[in-house]
């Protein structure tokens, strides 16, 4: 059990507290989609909750782009920040860590502490770098369901992610359809639009043509391509928020400077969205590695959730078991509600149970980690008979 | 429960599937599901009503009935219900098409506006009717395609739809023999159980 008694002078009373991270050691090889095999992995996760004695009570969290295991509560009583789905895990929060058992871990080929490019490759002694074995969606489900047998559990109540952790959820539906009652996928879509491919690989360009790349093996050079990292954040950032998000927040406002006429030199100019950008971009080429950065976008891009099922995505679903909730919001441009009605038409038409709404928000892409109210209400009425399932009392 | 939704209950068949267009709170859903085992998807545009669906173990799909089913396949439902919702549709006619496209059977409620009080008022008072049943007011309402049980009728005779059973609700929330008598002059609700 990773979690802490709850700490007394934690001031949010519906947080998990403090968490400890744990690592797990597989020794057998996992096989991989591309072919290649790892011969053996770790994975950093945490707990929240407790799980019940039948094991019925688990719920997997599958983390985005740049997520990890850390998603909720906090690693000590000054960490300023909590984990990156506080607002959604907790007691008497939609995901009710009173009732459920809830796993987060950080997926292979990550950055923070699981097996990934900057681990030691046993074959030559070295980082792995740029010869981390390419990922698939379906390897981290597979790395998933590892953990799910180390736990024991045969059922998970639900599979929950957004956005590329809704594309592991609705994976999971399909590769291990007895081993979820419910699968919620929250701002995802069935394959990414060529726009969102094209964003990606401008990401990734603006990685690769860093001068301290040197061909993915930067850490052998002692070495970060943390200006191509930044750049490629800052573009990521923009695709996340809206237009509207952007102006509410940032405006014109200027950061410094002066655009007034005769003010002599423009040059000490900046606006709050390029300082905000700036800040972000840096923070983040700090923290994440390049490798696992082209790997996940990778991921993204060569997920299609139906192409082994005559491109049929209603032929896909037909294979899944669980219910399924979907929710989209309405300014998010890179995983837009229309991808999301893609997944519920193909549900519908496979003759599922399926649920949906479209929630109005400003944030764009970012809306599914902020706790908008009617966001949350509608995450508390559908976990509300996963809750009723388990026998709870309510 | 409504009566309306009472009285419908019997043309809907055990494990069916089932889809109700605009179905508020997910009452009849519900009920179905747990009397009948039926299979039931609601489709409902109002954020409250959706949160009190899916409180209940209803699905729930947040769609706007005025853009059409298109997304919906052909006779994909054994039946597709409507109640109560006809009358706020931008093409009503073109939605009980859709409807009658996805489900092989279709079950439509609407409020008869010739029943002899929406004539009194209007022919009295010679203002739109206001009542405890429809407590809009002209400018600021939902229900913009008020019909009759005669303009249905019509409707359906110009598509060549097949009425297969229908019954109105008096004034007294009962299926009352008189109403049923004189549908068009006493029927607060009509009931309308329809096919292809």
């Amino acid at each position: 059990m990773t979690q802490a008694p709850p700490s007394t002078n934690t001031a949010d009373q519906n947080s998990v507290g403090i968490v400890v991270p744990q690592k797990l050691h597989f020794d057998q090889p996992l096989q991989l989609a591309c072919g290649r095999a790892l011969p053996a992995h770790d994975i950093v996760y945490e707990t929240y909750g407790e799980l019940n004695t039948d094991k019925s009570n688990g719920i997997l969290i599958c983390h985005a782009l740049s997520g990890h295991h850390h998603a909720a509560g906090k690693h000590s009583e000054d960490d300023r920040k909590t984990g990156w789905w506080d607002s959604c895990i907790g007691p008497g929060k939609p995901i009710d860590t009173n009732v459920f058992f809830v796993l987060s871990i950080n997926n292979i080929g990550g950055c923070h502490g699981s097996t990934g490019p900057t681990s030691i490759n046993p074959d030559t002694g070295k980082p792995w770098g740029p010869d981390f074995p390419s990922l698939r969606c379906r390897d981290w489900v597979e790395s998933q369901h590892l953990m799910m047998q180390h736990f024991g559990i045969s059922q998970w109540a639900a599979v929950i992610g957004g956005s590329l952790g809704g594309m592991q959820a609705m994976r999971w539906a399909l590769e291990y359809p007895d081993a979820l009652r419910h699968c919620i996928v929250i701002a995802s879509a069935m394959k990414l639009s060529a726009q969102n491919i094209a964003f990606n690989e401008i990401a990734r360009r603006a990685i690769t043509s860093d001068a301290n790349f040197y061909e993915g093996r930067y850490l052998e050079h002692q070495t970060l391509p943390k200006q191509g990292l930044a750049l490629a954040r800052m573009v990521g950032h923009i695709t996340y928020l809206s237009e509207d998000g952007m102006k509410q927040k940032f405006g014109r406002e200027l950061k410094t400077g002066n655009l007034s006429l005769g003010s002599g030199s423009d040059t000490a100019v900046e606006f709050e969205v390029e300082s905000y950008l700036r800040y972000q971009g840096e923070a983040f080429s700090g923290s994440f590695d390049a490798n696992t950065y082209l790997l996940m976008t990778k991921a993204l891009d060569y997920y299609d959730l139906a192409r082994e099922y005559n491109d049929d995505p209603a032929e896909a679903f037909k294979h899944a078991k669980c219910a399924f909730m979907v929710a989209s919001f309405t300014t998010d441009w890179r995983f837009a509600p229309a991808r999301s009605r893609e997944i519920v038409d193909a549900l519908v038409a496979a003759n599922k149970s399926v649920s949906y709404t479209e929630i109005e928000a400003d944030h764009g892409h970012d809306a599914f980690l902020i706790p908008i109210p009617r966001y949350m209400d509608v995450f508390h009425a559908y976990m509300k008979r996963l809750k009723q399932e388990l026998g709870h009392a309510l | 429960m409504r009566f309306d939704l009472t009285l419908i209950q019997p043309w809907i068949n055990a494990n069916s599937r089932v889809l109700d267009l605009g179905c508020g709170d997910g009452m009849l859903l519900e009920t179905l599901s747990k009397e009948k085992n039926v299979s039931g998807i609601g489709l409902e545009i109002d954020p409250d009503n959706i949160t009190l669906a899916l409180a209940r173990g209803v699905n729930v799909i947040e769609h706007d009935l005025n853009v059409g089913l298109g997304n919906f396949r052909d006779d994909s439902f054994d039946m597709v219900v409507m109640t109560l919702a006809l009358q706020t549709l931008r093409y009503p006619h073109l939605v009980i098409d859709e409807m009658l496209r996805v489900g092989r059977e279709c079950i439509v409620t609407f409020p008869n506006f010739g029943h002899w009080r929406s004539r009194w008022y209007l022919g009295h008072r010679g203002k739109m009717p206001v009542s405890k049943f429809l407590p809009y007011t002209w400018y600021d309402t939902p229900n913009i395609h008020f019909c009759t049980v005669k303009d249905f009728e019509a409707l359906c005779d110009e598509k060549n739809i097949r009425i297969l059973n229908s019954s109105v609700i008096g004034a007294d929330n009962s299926q009352s023999p008189l109403a049923n008598r004189f549908p068009n002059l006493l029927g607060v609700t009509a009931v309308y159980h329809i096919s292809k």
